[in-house]
């Protein structure tokens, strides 16, 4: 058995128990690895639990700068008793595993091909510190420590990290440099050195590294929402916090200390888009920020809004379904049922991001469309992009961008007697338009409702009526193809018979997993598809290929199935590549499905993977 | 329902309020609800104290649910914005409503269904939040537009016009919006024009969460023998407990009661709520005493009616909120976005 040998590009893996403080000290770990100019990708797997159950952060180090999950691990950090077995299966074939020695284990919990580094770390913690909250949260910082020493990495970049965040609080800065410093010492005496480095690079340039939801927030505080209501669920609570922790401190009218905002933490997700539908029917800007079980219960409302045409935002972190599911896991398995949501006939605009970058710029898009096509535009994030801080492109915002309120008709425009029918289409791009409420004494006035109506909002269940504007609504939708992020196109080296369409947090491993096919001369052209409605650029690369795979994170191939049926395509060209077991996608996971596809090995359409 | 067109002409000598509207123009459509029924004569209540308070149509938003009760927002204020919502959750749009804009008058129209039954945990939390508005429900104990059907507030013990008897326990949303912390509570019958047309100006003064029941007896289910919200059984065990008169400012009070008989509760806003005790021993400043004596006359099977609880110093959601004075919906990118500047950090 080699060991492993790489710099700049592994993955270490950090084994705890959920609500022993390894959280921070582990994502101290992976900003000190930014700090040093080498790119990371970390993810936080954590169950639906407070304290007690297992949880891991996975740093991937890349000097490359791949930020999709790779998939196997290169040395483990195995603080969880319960999780050991599965952890030590998890290694590398020429890894290493450490581990805290402090009570010896029989040689059959070892594995041959594994190297191991066994450290007393409760011992030395024990030793040091009398309380025994303490014993465990600097236990964490030691072993972060060691690991560090192990790695070579310096010190000083760790001990600065460490300075910034206990700033204000010196006794704990110093406490926590002396853990670093035992772990490091003992690491340096008595462990032998191993073939996994951290080496100063200049690979980070401007990135940012930020969680999705944090960065959904700032799109929403910067898109200008005034009013956000909401429902705890795993993975979106932290964007609501988010947004109101940004609230405090760019929405405080500095004179008199007043809110631009308002925000309710309502008794369920009904009250949650009820709330959001009122705000938005009244001219504010508003959204909700929910998952799968949040969606399910917000169909009525959805129609609703859809139906008489008001703005609203939805922002869906998905996690696994169906039911409560995996709430702690990620996937892709909202896309059917946001863009069809409700009874009846209805198409919702669905924004999907890529990144945090494009949380940020899709969640302040998607109120100006809200406005713009008077109906629910959601973002479907998802709890890998959402929950996890990922490095990206710095966000920008153009200083003299408006917010696009759409077709509001004003009291002048009223008064100078211009004709307002509010569900009349007079544009020919179907988007009626409206009044606010209180805008002018005798005219612009109308009753909103559920039920069907002429274009002057008349009560009415005529058939031509409801036809008109059933058709309207398709009108409107079309005109919202041009409006959406438009799909993303590249080429590949050479020409291509195959082409390959993803969405979503799917992207940074299909970046890797393009260049590990071009490696073995598979070549492909993609096509990243940011927005449904689809434009009619997403046909046309269909129908240029003689085969596209899809790559998805949910079981049934939804995107597939929107765009066979939106499109009529003919569901032989499109071949499914669906990864669901709520851990993200891997590079790996689609580089081996697609080759074996394009090397015409006999699988059939379906793709999975038991584990990834 | 009639079919017939409403004129649009009025007599040139109808009455007209310091805004120069007469009552005609406070109107609505014309209804579609059964001939007789109570809902009617609540719409007409809600056009009179809103044509006396010299409010002005436009600045009021009408917001309903589903059902007959929430049909009724088309029938009067014809220049408001109004919106039938969904089924139990008028209260939550309603809320955002309110959050979008604080300088508009809130006007929310439920049945008995639609907030006691489907809409019970809507209720509730619009009430505990003390969003400011007018929260009536047109209360007839039944289901009116899917023909008969028992709702919550029906009393044990009575009769559907089919012969069934209603088994479960009603709920009382008078209790609950004292318990709740709504500001203003009152109980009315559709049939007392009198009583009503007070207990609807005091609540839309009223600066916080303001609630009124109103017995509204359904002529074409519900109006039988065996039921407890027909006329003639409001008639005859309604136990009111006080007179309102509304002054909207605080003038001199011309007493045209006995001494000892009147009340006068001074509101924050400057307006005066006088009560003409009927009850010489009911408080209506009192929250927890009113809970009782609502209790206690129901267990007797009276229908306590009158001001029944009024905060004189309410508060509403957007003083807990923070909010600026400024309604939200007219803040702009200014004011808004935090500027590119922000974004310069890691």
């Amino acid at each position: 058995m080699t060991p492993i040998t790489a710099i700049n590009d592994f993955v270490i893996k950090f084994a705890n128990v959920n609500g022993s403080g390894s959280a921070s000290a582990n994502e101290m770990f992976a900003k000190s690895i930014i700090r040093m100019g080498v790119p990371v990708s970390p993810r936080n797997i954590f169950p639906s639990n407070i304290q007690g159950l297992p949880t891991w952060y996975e740093v991937r180090v890349t000097e490359q700068g791949w930020l999709g999950r790779r998939g196997g691990v290169d040395l483990m950090v195995a603080m969880n008793p319960q999780t050991w077995a599965a952890d030590l299966q998890e290694i590398e074939s020429g890894g290493y595993l450490f581990y805290d020695n402090s009570k010896p284990l029989p040689k059959s919990s070892f594995r041959e091909d594994v190297t191991t580094i066994g450290m007393p770390l409760t011992h030395i913690s024990n030793a040091t510190y009398d309380d025994p909250r303490q014993r465990q949260l600097f236990k964490n910082i030691i072993y972060v420590g060691a690991v560090s020493q192990l790695l070579g990495m310096d010190a000083d970049v760790i001990e600065t990290l460490i300075g910034q965040q206990y700033k204000s609080k010196p006794k704990l800065l110093d406490a926590n440099i002396h853990a670093l410093h035992l772990g490091r010492d003992h690491a340096k005496e008595h462990l032998a050195p191993i073939g996994l480095r951290v080496q100063k690079a200049d690979n980070v340039g401007d990135k940012i590294f930020i969680d999705g939801n944090a960065a959904a927030a700032l799109g929403c505080v910067y898109g200008g929402a005034t009013v956000c209501a909401w429902y705890p669920i795993t993975p979106s609570s932290s964007l609501a916090e988010a947004f109101q922790s940004y609230c405090q401190k760019y929405r405080v009218d500095p004179v008199t200390g007043k809110n631009r905002y308002a925000m309710i933490q309502a008794e369920d997700e009904i009250a949650s888009i009820g709330i959001v539908t009122g705000a938005g029917w009244n001219g504010a800007r508003a959204f909700t920020t929910t998952s799968g079980p949040g969606v399910s219960l917000m169909n009525e409302f959805i129609g609703l809004a859809y139906f008489a045409e008001i703005p609203v935002t939805i922002i869906d972190v998905q996690r696994g379904g169906p039911s409560t599911g995996m709430p702690t896991r990620t996937q892709q398995s909202d896309i059917l049922a946001c863009a069809y949501a409700s009874h009846g006939d209805t198409k919702h605009v669905l924004l999907l991001p890529e990144d945090p970058l494009e949380c940020f710029e899709f969640s302040a898009q998607a109120l100006d469309l809200a406005d713009r096509l008077q109906t629910p535009i959601f973002v479907m994030t998802d709890l890998d992009i959402g929950m996890n801080q990922r490095l990206c492109e710095p966000f920008t915002w153009d200083e003299t961008r408006d917010y696009d309120r759409g077709k509001v008709m004003t009291a002048e425009e009223l008064e100078a007697g211009r004709d307002f029918g509010r569900y009349k289409d007079v544009d020919g791009d179907g988007i009626p338009y409206r009044t606010y409420p209180g805008t002018h004494p005798t005219k612009g006035s109308y009753f909103t409702r559920g039920t069907s109506r002429d274009p002057y909002a008349r009560y009415s269940e005529r058939g031509p009526d409801y036809i008109y504007n059933m058709e309207r609504l398709l009108q409107k939708f079309d005109t919202a193809k041009a409006l959406v992020p438009q799909p993303i196109v590249r080429m590949g080296k050479k020409a291509a018979r195959f082409g390959a369409i993803y969405y979503g947090s799917t992207s940074p491993s299909m970046d890797e997993a393009i260049t590990v096919l071009e490696a073995q001369d598979l070549h492909l052209d993609t096509l990243r598809i940011r927005a449904f409605p689809f434009p009619e650029s997403v046909r046309q690369f269909v129908l240029s290929h003689e085969r596209v795979f899809l790559i998805e994170q949910n079981r049934d191939a939804q995107l597939r199935s929107l765009l066979i049926n939106e499109f009529d395509l003919d569901p032989a060209r499109v071949i499914k590549i669906l990864h669901y077991d709520g851990t993200p996608i891997t590079a790996r996971f689609i580089a081996r499905a697609i080759a074996e596809h394009m090397r015409g090995a006999s699988v059939s359409a379906h793709a999975s993977e038991r584990v990834a | 329902m009639t079919y017939i067109t409403k004129p649009k002409l009025h007599h040139p000598t109808l009455p007209k309020n310091a805004l120069c509207h007469t009552r005609r123009d406070y109107e609505g459509k014309i209804s579609t609800l059964c001939a007789g029924c109570g809902h009617d004569s609540i719409s007409a209540a809600i056009i009179q104290a809103c044509w006396e308070l010299n409010v002005e149509p436009h600045r009021v938003a009408k917001l309903s649910g589903i059902g007959c009760s929430s049909k009724t927002p088309d029938y009067f204020l014809g220049q408001s914005h109004g919106f039938n919502t969904v089924h139990g959750r008028m209260p939550s749009v309603l809320t955002g409503a309110n959050l979008a804009n604080r300088e508009l008058l809130y006007l929310g129209v439920s049945g008995d269904g639609d907030s006691a039954s489907i809409g019970m945990g809507q209720f509730v939390h619009a009430m505990r939040r003390g969003v400011n508005m007018v929260y009536i429900v047109e209360n007839n104990g039944v289901y009116g537009l899917t023909k008969g059907q028992f709702s919550a507030t029906a009393d044990e013990g009575s009769m559907s016009k089919k012969g069934v008897k209603n088994t479960d326990s009603p709920i009382d949303l008078i209790g609950l919006a004292l318990q709740l912390g709504a500001t203003y509570v009152a109980r009315s019958f559709s049939g007392d024009k009198k009583q009503l047309v007070p207990l609807i100006k005091g609540a839309i003064l009223h600066q916080g969460a303001a609630f009124l029941d109103v017995i509204s007896p359904c002529v074409t289910f519900n109006n039988h023998a065996g039921s407890t919200k027909s006329y003639e059984y409001v008639r005859e065990h309604n136990d009111a407990v006080n007179r309102l008169d509304v002054i909207p400012t605080r003038e001199e009070i011309v007493v045209d009661f006995e001494p000892g008989q009147t009340i006068s509760v001074d509101q924050h806003d400057g307006t005066t709520l006088r009560l003409h005790k009927i009850d010489p021993d009911y408080d209506p400043c009192d929250r927890i005493a009113a809970s009782n004596y609502v209790g206690q006359h129901h267990a007797m099977g009276e229908v306590v009616t009158g001001l029944l609880y009024v905060d004189p110093e309410p508060s509403d959601l957007h003083q807990h909120l923070g909010t600026v004075e400024t309604a939200l919906n007219r803040l702009g990118v200014g004011e808004l976005s935090p500027g590119a500047e922000v974004l310069g950090v890691d």
